[in-house]
């Protein structure tokens, strides 16, 4: 078989095999029971004394929203501060980067805050070594642990008998990111590291070529921060074309490493939800309707990409797979699974330029972030999917005319009105975005030629995207797109709060109110979740609600470009 | 909440954004060349990175794929050029013609599709052993070397799967072939 193929299927079943254990261990952490990490608890001890917290105490679901909220906006300010006035760090600084545009660093500042890590700047040529650490790596860290935090909440509710105690949010988050996060990226790291990943503090490097020439070789401390941002879905390489660069993925090893590590802690908290609830056939079901459309989407992208760009053929080539913006070291096989895994978990790390795939491959990838629950962002992403559910226990429910229930929860209006609007808060931030977008520059020939890189159908392609990677919390791009503008800068950073927060105080919120609703004795009139029937209604309202919202957006966009060849 | 908020911010700021990442560096330390990116150091003189590709635009070396940021290391990445777009498209052709010209005797359908496309980073190290066959002509008669033991020299380079198993096959480091080249024919470099 194609060797090229046989290591996609490896890095796919390789993912699923080690998210087992890890979605055991979650759990464990969660839980508070003992594990090996056990030697963090001393230090985490210290945080919690000097905090003044309590870590055992219970809060419900709106004390532990203001936790996290208030959390967050001590992380955007502190980045701000930082980015705006890089140039007054004292050290760390070998190549004198300055200060930053105020737009740029807002939207900078939002982007790592909010786990997106949608980067309108370059790494290897804006951000000294002080920024990359203090404010990129950190970040990467602790807006991931949010999200893994506010997971292992919506867990709790839903195994709540009736009592409102969802946990303890700023507990979860200290453990999130010293068990976690932390001993997985050091194990990342090393592998990297080992590999050619460079972790110096030298600042441009002066090589003398073969042919006697000068190149200038910008390396610094990329292997810690490549790590994190690949297992947070951070996203937020440490050089411009991210993954795709020699250094941050020096070969297929390490290509293989940094996908498992994408796909790793999304698919582990759907094991989580099983070990945490006791409902490990549902887990089961819940990855394989994941799974499904994972699969499906990867062999789209893989073929589209392999039987290539026709134009090639037309120009007299006899190979026309599309090699454009891809590297030799990974093919296309490779990069098309690297893209399917990217955007589906919200990720947005990449090992080819999403902007040069074909028409089709690049729709797939909008799709998964249209989506946005397939495995998904780390704990968001799980939080998505359950909006999901909910509305699928409900659509289900109504069409066999039994109560809607979810785990022995009744899901009444109020639930599903908030499910419901959390699921129209996706297009609209994106569709209300693009037209904006696109409306000027269709009437401003100079923001259209200062923006779009790519004329045609790919160029509302490319605005289309930066709004859904924006709302996704992705952060990949089709990076043509000249989007460091204050345009740009303040939409994208608007779009990327609201896409970051509302999806998760909402389904909270549903959870707020379920974990204290008694639970109903399952009998012959419950819908029965764990059926083939069941996966088919959720897997038709995944697909429904996104192609309904974006349909008419993609036929403008990638579809028509696909049949324009 | 305000404290508590404060007193993580600050630890975890030391932990994650100097703890984590000099604990990495120190184990760095124990490899000096991985953990310095690879680095080829001749004389004492820096002259490139393994995974890092150089410019080669003489009839002496293997050229390396095209790059959409000349090979720049300072400020990389790709065209993003769309598949339809027509600036693209005339590049390529472009491409196909100038490598027609330094290639007489080569027809368009047997030109490798990596020679003609920009890589993601603007630094693929490798190229096809397709290209690199494809070049050896013009090589072989640029050094007056024997084309047999140039393709054999290649061959020699060739980069198989991950175990044999996983990832493509048949690769070739541009750089590693080209210093092995000057190796077998040291007249023609530069120093």
């Amino acid at each position: 078989m194609n060797t090229e193929i046989l290591g996609v299927i490896f890095i796919f079943l390789l993912s699923l095999l080690l998210a087992w254990p890890l979605g055991k261990y979650m759990v464990k952490v969660f839980k508070g029971e003992r594990v090996w990490t056990d030697f963090m608890g001393p230090l985490e001890k210290l945080i919690f004394k000097i905090a003044g917290a309590n870590p055992d105490q219970s809060l419900n679901w709106k004390e532990n929203m203001k936790a996290l909220i208030v959390i967050n906006i001590g992380f955007f300010i502190l980045a701000f501060l930082f980015l705006a006035l890089q140039s007054l760090h004292p050290f760390w600084n070998p190549n004198g980067f300055g200060n930053w545009e105020p737009t740029l660093a807002f939207n900078t500042a939002v982007s790592f805050t909010t786990n997106t890590n949608l980067q309108h700047y370059s790494g290897e040529s804006g951000a000294s070594y002080y920024t990359q650490l203090l404010v990129f790596c950190w970040l990467q860290f602790v807006s991931a642990g949010t999200g893994i935090a506010a997971c292992a909440l919506l867990f709790q509710g839903l195994k709540n008998k009736a009592s409102e105690g969802l946990g303890n949010f700023f507990n979860l988050l200290v453990k999130s990111c010293t068990r976690i996060l932390l001993p997985l990226s050091i194990i990342l790291a090393i592998i990297l590291m080992v590999n050619g990943t460079p972790t110096n503090f030298e600042g441009l490097q002066e090589v003398e070529t073969l042919e006697g020439g000068t190149q200038l070789v910008a390396a610094g401390p990329a292997a810690p921060m490549v790590a994190i941002k690949q297992l947070g879905t951070n996203g937020g390489g440490f050089f411009g074309p991210n993954s795709t660069h020699p250094f941050e993925n020096p070969n297929y090893l390490t290509n293989i490493a940094e996908n498992v590590a994408i796909l790793l802690i999304p698919m582990a908290l759907v094991f989580a939800f099983g070990f945490y609830t006791g409902r490990k056939k549902l887990a089961l079901l819940f990855i394989g309707v994941m799974s499904v459309l994972f699969v499906a989407f990867v062999a789209v992208s893989i073929s589209q990409e392999m039987n290539g760009n026709p134009e090639f053929t037309k120009l007299g080539l006899s190979d026309p797979t599309n090699l454009e913006g891809k590297e030799l070291r990974f093919g296309a096989a490779a990069s098309s699974l690297w893209g399917v895994s990217t955007t589906a978990t919200s990720n947005g790390s990449v090992n080819s330029m999403h902007d040069s795939h074909t028409p089709l491959s690049g729709g797939i990838f909008l799709l998964d972030m249209f989506i946005n629950a397939i495995y998904g962002g780390v704990g968001v992403g799980f939080i998505n999917f359950f909006v999901f559910v909910i509305v699928a226990v409900f659509i289900a429910g109504l069409m066999i005319g039994r109560t809607p229930e979810f785990m022995g929860k009744k899901i009444e209006a109020r639930e599903v009105k908030i499910a419901a609007l959390i699921i129209i808060l996706h297009p609209f931030l994106i569709l209300t975005g693009t037209a904006i977008s696109s409306y000027l520059a269709a009437t401003d020939q100079s923001l259209a030629s200062e923006w779009i890189h790519n004329p045609g159908y790919h160029g509302l392609s490319e605005m289309l995207y930066e709004f859904t990677s924006s709302s996704a919390n992705n952060g990949s791009g089709f990076e043509g797109l000249g989007d460091d503008t204050p345009f740009w800068n303040i939409m994208n950073g608007i779009v990327m709060l609201l896409g970051r927060f509302l999806p998760i105080i909402g389904p909270l919120a549903i959870i707020g109110s379920l974990a204290i609703k008694k639970r109903v004795p399952e009998s012959a009139g419950s819908l029965q979740l764990e059926t083939p029937a069941f996966a088919a209604v959720l897997i038709s309202v995944i697909l429904i609600v996104a192609a309904l919202a974006f349909f008419p957006v993609m036929a403008l966009g990638p579809i028509a470009e696909f049949f324009s060849f | 909440m305000i404290r508590q908020s404060i007193t993580f911010i600050i630890i975890s700021l030391v932990i994650f954004g100097v703890l984590y990442p000099m604990t990495i560096w120190g184990i760095g330390k124990l490899m000096p060349n991985a953990s310095n990116g690879k680095p080829i150091i001749i004389n004492g003189q820096l002259r490139g990175f393994e995974n890092i590709a150089q410019e080669f635009s003489s009839e002496n070396y293997f050229w390396s794929r095209p790059s959409a940021v000349e090979y720049d290391a300072s400020s990389t990445g790709g065209s993003n050029y769309g598949p339809s777009n027509e600036v693209f498209l005339q590049e390529v052709s472009d491409r196909i013609e100038s490598i027609l010209q330094s290639h007489p005797g080569k027809t368009k359908a047997e030109i490798p599709i990596d020679m003609v496309t920009a890589s993601g980073s603007g630094l693929d190290p490798f190229i096809s052993l397709e290209s690199a066959l494809f070049q050896s002509e013009r090589i072989s008669s640029a050094r007056s070397l024997d084309n047999d033991q140039l393709k054999q020299l290649i061959l020699d380079h060739k980069e198989a799967a991950l175990l044999g198993l996983f990832g493509p096959k048949d690769l070739v480091n541009v750089l590693k072939l080209n210093m092995a080249l000057d190796n077998i024919s040291p007249s023609l470099t530069n120093n």
